[in-house]
């Protein structure tokens, strides 16, 4: 049960997306909506996981003056996978997020992971850590991908939820929406953390 | 002709930063004085070049002739990472000048998804050669433009008050906000 921590670790207090600010890119381009940001946290945890996974397997194996490139050998064979089993299975998903799959490579959230946890722990608190963090990452994501669509479209996950004629703010759903949810969201994480003391 | 409307698209109504996303981290991370924007922006520049004609050359006279496209993603990344070191040396060797000036934002553009994600886009848009290597500096040049702008903003900002939870990244992403708007201003001139 001890081991727990590591996996809520990534979901709150050190948030990839809300706390560390990592992984900014894929964080502002794939939110238009609420259902096009699963596809893509899906993809980053499989690597995620995975990647952690082997770090924390081979960590005694790696020298540690090439270290960085070891582990971008590793990440970049995962997103691989991720790419053609995408490509094959979901064609449509693949189009929507374009160039954002193979620039899961850097991702600054894995390899920062692979630096900061995974090269010095075991296995299983990296799987644990890998999981936590791709956790952390969809909640933000799914968050700031429902305010976008709520506010720019009046739906949440394809659902209407605003009457057909009612305004709605379409700059949310367009570039500079996603600067403006974001910062907001972290200066709203930053207030919370201060009031809660977590 | 078709160079001017890559050069414009890619400069102003494609922004990299403020229209696609890419290069984000270095964005507001290095965009706190107008002179260090100019000297990442510098390096951005020549990297992403260099790395354009590189990985085009590598791509179709390597990759493509032994049908490995599926590499792609990895030798592109190595391909990068290896040219920045390249260029660090050499840098520091034959031009300590410059190598002062752009010395410390060489190693971080490795990270800099821009970089890699131009590569990858240039591929995929069929450019040749020289397209490729106009369309990555148009891309860089349009990196640098932001980047300084974002930094003049930013100078200005410090003699300002405003809300101390804004502090950092949230007041540096809106204002990000406020220049992509400006920028959609841009759509429909080419």
């Amino acid at each position: 049960m001890s081991q727990i921590k590591y996996f809520t670790n990534g979901l709150f207090k050190e948030n990839p997306t809300l706390v560390l600010v990592l992984g900014t890119c894929p964080t502002l381009a794939v939110t238009t909506s609420a259902i096009n940001g699963i596809g893509m946290v899906a993809a980053t945890t499989f690597v995620l996981v995975f990647s952690n996974l082997l770090i924390a397997a081979l960590k005694n194996l790696i020298p540690n003056k090439v270290r960085i490139a070891a582990f971008i050998v590793i990440i970049a064979t995962f997103v691989t996978i991720v790419d053609l089993v995408m490509k094959a299975f979901t064609p449509d998903l693949y189009a929507t997020l374009g160039i954002f799959i193979p620039l899961i490579v850097v991702n600054c959230i894995i390899l920062g992971r692979a630096e900061a946890f995974a090269q010095k722990s075991s296995i299983m608190p990296a799987i644990l850590d890998g999981l936590g963090m791709g956790i952390g990452f969809t909640l933000a994501i799914t968050l700031m991908g429902s305010i976008r669509e709520l506010l720019g479209n009046g739906s949440i996950f394809d659902i209407k939820l605003l009457a057909e004629d009612a305004n709605t703010i379409l700059i949310f759903i367009l570039p500079p929406g996603a600067f403006i949810t974001y910062g907001y969201l972290i200066a709203m994480m930053n207030r919370m953390k201060k009031r809660y003391n977590i | 002709m078709e160079f001017v409307s890559i050069i414009i698209l890619a400069l102003l109504v494609n922004n990299v930063v403020l229209a696609q996303f890419l290069g984000i981290c270095p964005f507001l991370g290095v965009s706190q004085k107008v002179s260090t924007s100019v000297g990442m922006g510098a390096a951005v520049v020549f990297v992403m070049a260099l790395a354009n004609l590189v990985t085009y050359l590598i791509q179709y006279y390597i990759l493509v002739p032994l049908h490995i496209e599926f590499m792609q993603t990895i030798t592109f990344i190595f391909i990068i990472a290896f040219l920045v070191q390249v260029v660090e040396i050499i840098l520091k060797k034959a031009a300590p000048s410059l190598y002062m000036a752009l010395g410390i934002y060489l190693p971080l553009i490795t990270t800099n998804c821009a970089v890699l994600g131009i590569a990858i886009l240039a591929v995929q848009k069929n450019y040749n050669l020289i397209e490729s290597v106009v369309y990555a500096s148009a891309i860089a040049a349009g990196f640098t433009l932001a980047m300084i702008l974002m930094a003049g903003i930013r100078e200005q900002m410090e003699n300002t008050g405003y809300p101390s939870g804004m502090k950092g990244f949230p007041i540096s992403l809106i204002i990000a906000g406020l220049l992509s708007l400006a920028f959609m201003g841009f759509a429909g001139l080419v």
